[in-house]
């Protein structure tokens, strides 16, 4: 159905923080007085935008809550068609809210988090560009639409992970981040050529069908096409949202300013994965190979993830791991089918609350230690620190699972459905999902202790100090957030609110709070909580990093993510790289100046140099053209 | 206004020009340059106004003109251009003004160090301009011996601009530059006068005219393979394609950036242009036969070029190295035989020269400053002037085809339209999209990244000039990143034309396409 009213205006969506980014980086140094304001005015506008169609699509009934937008024809030529088309359904305005709403809180925070960077006008035409590329990304009619923001919020934030660009640290993360995330692009697009040679098109509902009543094209996959499409969108989906083996990126990618490790690498960007795969679940639900590997790869990584948090004394890197680590929570639920889905974007949004406030806290602790990073150079923080002590602490307990915060709902419910999956592959998942509730509950109260508790271990000269207003009420909005946003989506029926685009889970379990994993996973949660007081809350912090386990140095090493790469591809790659270079130089070019030089060598060396450009170039020419003679008769003959 | 002679006029026009800037007296500097600008905005905005007279649902060349040049040998001026040569023909001439500007002051002193410290001004000048009109004129040609003519015509002025006005090592490069191409030019001769040998034998009387040409049918199959070939190996050549194109990177290195914008950004188009109006028309049989081996070392030239280009330590060798890969997708799309391949070739040309060509405008900027093209020297250049790291930074990504800059689209159109008919080759070029991001990020991170080194210091940011050279090739980036659509109108029907006349009409079906009944779920 076409889109009318506000959503008929759903372009102003991308439209505003797009007109923003340009004005900031057009009018230059002319608009540095005023810049933060506009790019805050702007994402704030399309937060307005955005809550104006939920409204409305409120007041529609099941199905007619999914409508297009056609704003132009993209391209076309021959049977290949791409529109420029909007989709505006519940899973979209879901993602909307949550990227215009904490997008706008983040773009508040920053004001007063950068307000002493000379380039601060910069920074907001990159966040402005952000929440634009992010929006297209969720909002595009097509996978083309999808792929054009996709590559979008992958170049923010290359911008914004290398804000600061002078340290080399920053530049090489940057481009690390964007480079691997095209490793996972390069998935992508093998799905959409596969996509084109199969279906003829790209759009969502010739495709995906329209919701529960009518099927799309995607029903007649044959197994084998339905495993390549859905394996290559996991490679994509691997990429942008950092899980394993395309994980190494984010780590680093916390070089970016904080609030840019807030909005991009927690809440927003790095679930892009999870959007793709969930709004790809036709696809997936043809292949049980392909839904089975996407469980596997989110299990794997959720453990990872929690692992490497365990063993970072750098704050941010510690959320860092946690982000890998909750992704790998919804990927597995996007992964076990339409039980998995709507829990999985459920977690997907608490989570962006929860972490979100987790890392504008960490920015704010940051802001009070002259930016200093590393935890066991904190301690006793609370006192000094009432407000980011407080929401910290909420989303500390949002992110554990402590009931009756977030969540405690949207987690219990992917282990839930882990376990409730067929046979033996349902055990070994809610065995991982229970597993990795344990770690995180040990490494997030580690950060929470070290940062907060114990004894001062401040370097001299620090004065720690709260935040300025501007800051703090973001985090507070946020801790709202990570209270009530888990009860209110998994109690308030978003699962029913999803089903016209993911369809109905088969069996309706409402929330049961004494199902049985659920109680695991509560006293696990209590055991880790138990674990981390008894080594960092009991226990003074030593500020020199003891040794270490074998596992805690794997940890800190992001259990050899980096080194693997580079002994598989960088080195690798970099050989292949000079071995061409010399054989482009020596081989293509000069084994046939060699030649020349051995063919005039008899007629003395003074008419060689003479002559030499003219014979050599000559032999040269004519050996390319004779390799491509040869190979025409090899190959036809 | 129908049988008004516009492109006889805008071949003449720039020739002209050069000879009245030739004539200036060379002391007047000032004078040349805009006599020059002048000249070159009059041609850009005169053809602006004719292709604004393009009919895409018109006749296939419009604009035409038939002359008798040598009736003994059959030859005439004939001119006219279909979609894809009109677009060609307006980035030449949205092209060679902003070179022109961006030359102001460099007068060549952007081929790098050890540059002659005094040459000629004026004859720079003149050669662009007489560079402009061969541009023009062998894009327009619809005579083949035309054609062939501005084919050869073209080298005199790239090898005085690389000759005269090049590096150290440019007397080199020039030698190369021009053996390269007349040996291929050579080939190509020898092909086009067998092709009114044929004409004779089939048509009743010798021609040239590319209209009557395409109509001979009942080629002896291997004749017509020689003639391919004839013709191929120069475009090969010319485009440049793996293994024959060891002549760009020296080239490349050597010759100014203002002239290196025309060398890769157009002149090397004219080889994936000679592919697809003269090879693929004049011998479609030919064509096919040869289509698999040709995408083979076209998928080649795109993975060999972005791994060379990775390993450059030269910021102009690695430009030329990363137009090495793009001209593989030129030719993929061309030899797929799909309509969304090869419109999205055709596209390509035209995306391609403008983002090298900014890229190259903007090394030229930076080679200027530092006097070095040495990535090593270079280092922090974003604190010190942070506009032309932003503007080297969007030349950049659209060279890594990034989606909303104009070169994804075409990129993307190839793949697509390759795949359906050529699944491994284009799974193997989509490596490309990985190595152009590794490629472009990591000379961005070098030169513009990290604290300024020492000698980047103080450096100048882009001055109003330079910024009026570079922004409007950005501008027309952006927006055809956006909206290709109206480029895509007018290149499409030749595209239809070339590809009926080949033999495939039709794409390749969809395997499942889209379910038009409604269905329940299974």
């Amino acid at each position: 159905m076409k889109a009318e009213g506000v959503q008929a205006l759903a372009w102003l969506l991308i439209a505003l923080p797009l007109a923003g980014a340009a004005v900031l980086l057009l009018g230059g140094r002319r608009t540095d007085r005023w810049g933060h304001l506009l790019g805050t005015a702007l994402s704030l506008g399309a937060f307005a935008v955005g809550a104006a169609m939920f409204v409305q699509m409120l007041g529609y009934g099941g199905e007619e809550r999914r409508r297009t937008l056609h704003l132009w024809e993209f391209l076309q030529a021959g049977s290949l068609k791409v529109d420029a088309d909007l989709l505006v359904d519940p899973l979209s305005i879901s993602f909307v809210l949550l990227i215009t709403g904490v997008g706008s809180l983040i773009h508040i925070y920053s004001v007063g988090y950068m307000a002493h960077d000379p380039d601060r006008r910069r920074f907001f035409a990159y966040l402005n560009l952000f929440v634009a590329a992010m929006l297209l990304l969720v909002l595009g009619g097509n996978y083309v639409m999808t792929f054009i923001g996709w590559e979008g919020v992958g170049l923010a934030s290359y911008l914004l992970i290398g804000f600061w660009q002078h340290k080399p640290t920053a530049a090489t993360a940057a481009k690390k981040a964007f480079v691997v995330n095209r490793v996972g692009d390069f998935g992508f697009v093998v799905a959409l050529m596969l996509m084109f040679a199969t279906f003829g098109t790209f759009g969502f509902e010739q495709i995906l069908g329209t919701g529960a009543e009518h099927v799309g094209a995607a029903s007649k996959l044959s197994t084998g096409t339905a495993t390549a499409i859905g394996l290559m969108l996991l490679v994509g989906a691997c990429g942008k949202s950092a899980q394993l083996p395309l994980q190494s990126w984010l780590l680093d990618a916390m070089e970016g300013p904080t609030p840019v490790s807030a909005l991009i690498h927690a809440a927003t960007m790095v679930t892009a994965g999870v959007y793709l795969i969930v709004r790809s679940a036709p696809i997936f639900e043809m292949s049980e190979t392909a839904q089975l590997v996407v469980t596997i790869v989110g299990a794997v990584t959720l453990l990872a993830g929690a692992i490497i948090g365990c063993g970072k004394d750098d704050i941010k890197k510690a959320l860092a791991g946690s982000t890998m680590s909750q992704i790998g929570y919804m990927v597995l639920a996007a992964g076990l089918g339409p039980a998995g889905y709507a829990i999985a974007i459920a977690h997907l949004i608490a989570h962006g609350f929860f972490k979100a406030g987790l890392f504008l806290g960490a920015g704010s602790v940051m802001h009070a230690m002259n930016d200093d990073v590393n935890m066991r150079h904190y301690g006793a923080l609370r006192g000094v620190m009432k407000i980011t002590w407080a929401t910290f602490g909420l989303g500390y307990l949002a992110i554990i699972g402590v009931p009756p915060f977030s969540g405690y709902f949207t987690k219990d419910g992917i282990i839930e459905a882990a376990f409730a999956h067929d046979g033996a592959t349902g055990m070994v998942l809610g065995g991982c999902a229970l597993l990795g509730a344990a770690i995180t509950a040990f490494y997030m109260s580690r950060v929470m202790f070290m940062t907060f508790y114990g004894a001062k271990r401040w370097e001299e000269g620090v004065h720690p100090h709260e935040s300025p207003k501007v800051m703090t009420v973001p985090l507070m909005v946020l801790a709202i957030g990570s209270i009530g946003a888990g009860a209110f989506l998994m109690l308030g029926g978003f699962s029913d609110f999803l089903a016209p685009v993911v369809g109905e889970p088969e069996e309706h379990h409402g929330f049961n709070p004494f199902a049985p994993a659920g109680l695991a996973a509560l006293v696990l949660v209590a055991a880790g909580v138990a674990v981390a007081w008894r080594q960092y809350g009991a226990r003074p912090v030593p500020v020199e990093a003891p040794a270490g386990s074998f596992v805690t140095v794997a940890a800190r090493k992001d259990l050899y993510g980096d080194a693997l790469n580079e002994s598989l591809l960088m080195r690798p790659g970099q050989w292949l790289t000079r071995l061409a270079v010399w054989f482009d130089n020596r081989g293509v070019d000069g084994a046939v100046n060699g030649l020349a030089a051995g063919i005039g060598g008899s007629s003395g060396r003074v008419r060689r140099v003479q002559t030499g450009f003219v014979r050599s170039y000559a032999l040269s020419m004519f050996f390319g053209a004779a390799v491509i003679v040869a190979a025409l008769l090899v190959v036809n003959v | 206004m129908e049988d008004f002679p516009w492109l006889s006029l805008l071949i003449a026009l720039p020739l002209v020009g050069a000879v009245v800037v030739g004539l200036l007296p060379g002391a007047k500097e000032a004078l040349v340059k805009q006599t020059a600008l002048g000249v070159s905005l009059l041609v850009g905005v005169l053809t602006v106004v004719m292709a604004l007279g393009f009919d895409p649902d018109g006749a296939r060349f419009q604009f035409t003109e038939k002359y008798w040049w040598i009736k003994q040998f059959g030859v005439h001026w004939a001119v006219g251009v279909d979609g894809v040569a009109l677009v060609l023909v307006l980035l030449s001439v949205i092209l060679v003004p902003l070179v022109i500007l961006a030359s102001w002051t460099a007068d060549g002193r952007s081929g790098g160090v050890d540059v002659p410290a005094k040459r000629s001004v004026k004859t720079y000048f003149a050669l662009l301009l007489a560079l402009e009109a061969m541009m023009i004129g062998v894009f327009a040609a619809t005579d083949v011996f035309v054609f062939y003519v501005f084919f050869e015509a073209m080298l005199i002025p790239v090898y005085f601009l690389i000759g005269s006005y090049g590096g150290a090592q440019r007397s080199y490069a020039a030698v190369k530059f021009l053996l390269y191409s007349l040996f291929g030019g050579l080939l190509m001769l020898v092909a086009v006068l067998w092709l009114v040998k044929l004409s004779n034998e089939h048509l009743g009387h010798g021609t040239f005219l590319f209209e009557e040409l395409r109509t001979i049918k009942d080629v002896d199959p291997t004749t017509a393979k020689w003639l391919f070939l004839g013709f191929f190996i120069a475009f090969a050549i010319k485009a440049p394609m793996v293994p024959v194109h060891t002549w760009l990177p020296d080239a490349a290195a050597q010759a100014p950036a203002g002239a290196l914008v025309l060398i890769v950004g157009v002149l090397d188009k004219v080889g994936t242009y000679g592919m697809l109006r003269f090879c693929l028309e004049l011998f479609p049989g030919a064509s096919a036969w040869a289509a698999p081996v040709v995408i083979a070392f076209a998928v080649l030239s795109i993975v060999y070029g972005a791994v060379l280009a990775i390993g450059q330590v030269d910021l102009k060798r690695l430009v030329a190295y990363t137009s090495v890969s793009h001209f593989g997708f030129i030719v993929l799309g061309i030899f797929a035989m799909t309509s969304a391949a090869q419109s999205g070739a055709a596209l390509y040309m035209v995306n391609h020269g403008f983002s090298t060509g900014a890229l190259f405008l903007i090394v030229g900027f930076l080679i200027v400053r530092r006097r070095s093209a040495k990535i090593s020297d270079f280092g922090g250049v974003q604190k010190v002037a942070p506009v032309l790291a932003g503007t080297f930074l969007v030349a950049g990504l659209s060279g890594l085809s990034l989606p909303g800059l104009a070169p994804f689209v075409s990129e993307f159109m190839v793949l697509t339209g390759t795949f359906s008919r050529y699944e491994v080759a284009a799974i193997v070029a989509t490596s490309g999209i990985v190595l152009a991001a590794v490629y472009i990020l990591w000379t961005y991170q070098r030169t513009m990244g990290g604290p300024a080194v020492e000698k980047v210091q103080g450096m100048a940011d882009l001055t109003a000039r330079e910024k009026w050279a570079v922004a409007p090739i950005i501008a027309i980036i952006v927006v055809m990143g956006f909206f290709p659509q109206p480029v895509l109108n007018v290149i499409n029907p030749s595209v239809k034309v070339t590809l009926e006349r080949v033999g495939h009409p039709q794409d390749p079906a969809p395997k499942i396409g889209t379910v038009a009944e409604n269905g329940a779920r299974p």
